[in-house]
C-alpha cells in the first residue's frame, strides 16, 4: 500500500478543521507499521480516510492517493470500496463492545463477511467461523459461536472482532487502538495473539496507538504524527535509540522511567494545535524548546537522515544547530 | 482520641500513628432478583482489607478494572458505607460516623476524579466550582473566598483571571487542574486520586503528575493514588498495594515491589506492562495469564487468584491464604511465598 499526500478536512460550525495535512507513507507486505501520536494528532482520521470510513460530509478527502493492489482507493465509489473493506482490508476498533452488534450472535457476525465477500454457503461459512474463533484462541469455539457479544469478556470480545477482521484473509489489517480499552494482562494476551497471527498469516498491519510501549513491543516501523502531519518515521529500533524530532524526543522523555534519577517528569509545555488552518510553519514550534526563526516561517518537509529514518524538522540533534543544506 | 494523643510519646508521632488505618474493610453490594426483589447474593467489591497510609506518603493502589480499587478509595472517604470493618482517620473510627460529625470530617479528606469532563458541572464557572466546597463548609466570607479561589488557581498553575470561564473553555489537562484546585480548597490532609491521569495524553500526564508531587511537598499532603498505569505509580508512589478481586494480594515499598515481586499476580502484572524500548521488549520473558478476572459476585473458593495462577497448588483451591507480613513492612497473601 502506498499513500501519498493525503489530506482530510472537516467542515464544522467553527470553520474548517484540517485534521490530516498531506501525509505520505508506504506499507510493505507483511510488516507491522505503528502510528503513534496524541489525541487530535490525526492518526485515526488518517487511517479511516484510507478506507473512506469517515462520515462524508462533514469529512472530505481534499487530496491524495491511496494505491493498493493497482487501485486508487480514494477514487473508488461507495459500492466498489465496500468490495475492498472487510475482504482485502480488515479493521479492528478500540472498543469491542461498540464494534459488535449486540443483537446478533458472534457466529452470525463472523459469517456475514464470509458469505458477502467469499460467497460461501451457510454451512461452509459456519465451519470457517469456528476455525477463525479457534485461531484467535477462544476456547470451545464450536459451542461459543452461538453466543451473543455480551456473553464474552472484554478480551474475548476483542478476539472476536479480530476474527471478523481476519475472516476473508485480508492483505492488510488496520487496528485502531485495539488494546486501549483492555487491562494490561489482557492487553498482553492480545499482543501475543497478534504476534502469533502475523507468523501464521503474514498480513500487513497498521497499528494505531498512543502507547509507545506497545509500539516498541510489536512494530517493525513507526510513524509519529503531530498536528495532522508525519513528523518522524523510522524503523522501531532507530526511533527509540536515536529519536530525531523534538516532539518524539520530548514524548519519550516525558515517560516515567526513562530518566530514573529525575525527581520530576519532563513534561511538554503548552497544548496541541487547533488545526483551524493548514500549517504554514512547523506545528510543533510553539511547544518546541529548540525552535528558531526558520521554524516559525517554513514548515519542514520529511527528509531522510539515515536509511529509512525520515524526520520533518529544521533542527539537528547531532549538532544542536539548524539542519542546513536540505 | 484526646487520650490517645496524651499517652503517646510526642517524638515519634508520625511513626506510631498512620494518618489512615483500615482494618478488615468490607464492602458488599447486594444483588436483588425476582419480583420480590429478594437479595440473592452480593458483589464482594472490597473483601477484607487491612493496611495503613502514613502521613505525607503516597500509597499507590494498582489492579485491573473491576478489582475494587476505586470502591476502596470511595469507601475510605465514606462516599460508600462500609459493610464491615473499621476505618481510622488520625485514630478516630469514621466507618460508623453519621450526620454532623461525619460532615465535619469531610474537609479533611478529598478526592480527585478520573474524568474532569464529567466531574465538573458544565453550567458553573470555574470560580463557582472551586468556591462551592468553601461555601458548603462555611469557611470564608465572600471577599476572602474570592481571594482564596484566585490563590488556588494560581497554586495549580492556572491564570487567576480565568475565574469566570466555564469548564468547556479549558483543555483536558487544565480541567484536571481545576479538579485539583477544588480538592485543595478546604486544606485537606488526605486526597484520594482516582485515576487522575488516565483520561489525559502522555505529555499532559507528566504535567499533572509533577503538579501533584509539588503540591504534596508544599502542603504535606497524603495521597492514595489509584491507577492502572504501573509505570506512573512506580514514579509517584512511596509504597504500592496490588489488588485483585477485592483483596490486596501484596503491599511493599515501591522499589522492593518492582524489583522483586513476590505474589504471582504482581509478577504477571509487572511483566505485562509494555516497556518503551524495543530491545528490552524483544528479549524479556512474559508471564501470560490465562483467561479473565472471575465474577466478583461468584469468586472462586480458596485463593481468589487460583483460577489464573501459574504457580497454583492444590491448597490454593481450597484454603484462602492469610494476609501476613513476610519481611518488615512487606505484606503478601499467598501460600507459595
Amino acid at each position: 500500500m502506498e499513500v501519498s499526500d493525503l489530506k482530510t478536512v472537516f467542515r464544522t460550525h467553527d470553520g474548517v478543521i484540517h485534521a490530516v495535512n498531506g501525509i505520505s507513507f508506504s506499507l510493505d507486505e507483511g510488516e507491522l507499521l505503528a502510528v503513534v501520536g496524541e489525541s487530535g494528532s490525526g492518526k485515526s482520521v488518517a487511517m479511516m480516510s484510507l478506507m473512506q470510513l469517515l462520515p462524508m460530509p462533514p469529512a472530505r478527502i481534499a487530496s491524495g492517493h491511496v494505491m493498493f493492489q493497482d487501485q486508487d482507493l480514494v477514487q473508488l465509489g461507495a459500492s466498489e470500496i465496500r468490495q475492498v473493506r472487510g475482504a482485502r482490508i480488515g479493521f479492528v476498533f478500540q472498543d469491542p463492545m461498540t464494534s459488535l452488534n449486540p443483537v446478533f450472535t458472534v457466529g452470525y457476525q463472523i459469517m456475514e463477511p464470509l458469505r458477502e465477500h467469499m460467497g460461501l454457503s451457510k454451512k461452509q461459512a459456519r465451519q470457517r467461523a469456528i476455525e477463525l474463533l479457534d485461531l484467535v484462541g477462544i476456547p470451545a469455539a464450536a459451542k461459543r459461536i452461538d453466543d451473543y457479544p455480551h456473553q464474552f469478556s472484554g478480551g474475548m470480545r476483542q478476539r472476536v472482532v479480530i476474527a471478523i477482521a481476519l475472516a476473508c484473509d485480508p492483505k492488510v489489517l488496520i487496528a485502531d487502538e485495539p488494546t486501549t480499552a483492555l487491562d494490561v494482562t489482557v492487553q498482553a494476551q492480545i499482543l501475543e495473539l497478534v504476534r502469533d497471527l502475523r507468523q501464521k498469516l503474514g498480513m500487513a498491519i497498521i497499528w494505531i496507538t498512543h502507547d509507545l510501549g506497545v509500539a516498541a513491543g510489536i512494530a517493525d516501523r513507526v510513524i509519529v504524527m503531530y498536528g495532522g502531519l508525519v513528523v518522524e518515521h523510522a524503523p522501531v529500533e532507530d526511533l527509540f535509540a536515536a529519536p530525531q524530532h523534538p516532539y518524539t524526543r520530548a514524548l519519550l522523555d516525558s515517560l516515567p522511567g526513562r530518566h530514573e534519577a529525575d525527581e520530576r517528569l519532563r513534561s511538554i509545555g503548552g497544548q496541541p494545535p487547533l488545526l483551524l488552518a493548514e500549517p504554514a510553519s512547523c506545528p510543533f514550534a510553539p511547544r518546541c524548546s529548540h525552535a528558531f526563526d526558520r521554524c516559525w516561517q517554513e514548515n519542514p518537509r520529511l527528509v531522510e537522515v539515515t536509511a529509512g529514518h525520515d524526520v520533518a524538522c529544521w533542527w539537528d540533534p547531532e549538532t544542536g544547530g539548524p539542519r542546513d543544506g536540505r | 482520641m484526646a487520650v490517645d494523643l496524651a499517652t503517646r510519646p510526642a517524638t515519634d508521632n508520625a511513626v506510631v500513628q498512620p494518618l489512615v488505618r483500615v482494618e478488615d474493610l468490607l464492602l458488599h453490594f447486594p444483588v436483588y432478583k425476582g419480583v420480590l426483589r429478594r437479595q440473592v447474593g452480593a458483589v464482594r467489591a472490597v473483601d477484607g482489607l487491612t493496611f495503613d497510609i502514613r502521613r505525607g506518603e503516597t500509597l499507590g493502589l494498582v489492579g485491573e478494572s473491576g478489582c475494587g480499587k476505586s470502591t476502596t478509595g470511595r469507601t475510605l472517604l465514606r462516599l460508600y458505607r462500609a459493610s464491615g470493618g473499621r476505618i481510622f482517620f488520625e485514630g478516630q473510627d469514621i466507618a460508623e460516623l453519621e450526620g454532623e460529625r461525619l460532615r465535619r470530617m469531610r474537609p479533611r479528606m478529598q478526592m480527585i476524579f478520573q474524568d474532569p469532563q464529567a466531574s465538573l458541572n458544565p453550567r458553573m464557572t470555574v470560580g463557582a466550582i472551586i468556591a462551592e466546597p468553601l461555601i458548603e463548609h462555611g469557611v470564608h466570607k465572600a471577599e476572602a473566598r474570592k481571594a482564596k479561589v484566585r490563590e488556588l488557581l494560581d497554586a495549580v498553575g492556572l491564570n487567576p483571571d480565568y475565574v469566570n470561564r466555564y469548564p468547556h473553555e479549558f483543555s483536558g489537562g487544565q480541567r484536571q487542574r481545576i479538579g485539583i484546585a477544588r480538592a485543595l480548597a478546604l486544606d485537606p490532609d488526605f486526597i484520594v486520586c482516582d485515576e487522575p491521569i488516565a483520561a489525559l495524553d502522555v505529555s499532559i500526564q507528566a504535567q499533572v503528575v509533577n503538579l501533584l508531587k509539588d503540591l504534596q511537598k508544599k502542603l504535606g499532603l497524603t495521597y492514595l493514588f489509584i491507577s492502572h498505569d504501573l509505570s506512573m505509580v512506580k514514579h509517584i508512589a512511596d509504597r504500592v498495594a496490588v489488588m485483585y478481586l477485592g483483596k490486596i494480594v501484596e503491599l511493599a515499598d515501591v522499589r522492593t515491589l518492582f524489583s522483586a515481586p513476590k505474589h504471582p499476580y504482581t509478577k504477571a502484572l509487572l511483566s505485562a506492562v509494555p516497556v518503551p524500548d524495543p530491545t528490552v521488549e524483544a528479549s524479556r520473558r512474559r508471564i501470560l495469564l490465562k483467561g479473565d478476572i472471575p465474577d466478583p459476585a461468584n469468586p472462586p473458593a480458596g485463593c481468589k487468584f487460583c483460577t489464573r495462577c501459574p504457580e497454583a497448588i492444590d491448597r490454593c483451591f481450597s484454603e484462602e491464604p492469610v494476609w501476613r507480613e513476610v519481611d518488615p513492612g512487606r505484606h503478601v497473601a499467598c501460600h507459595r511465598v
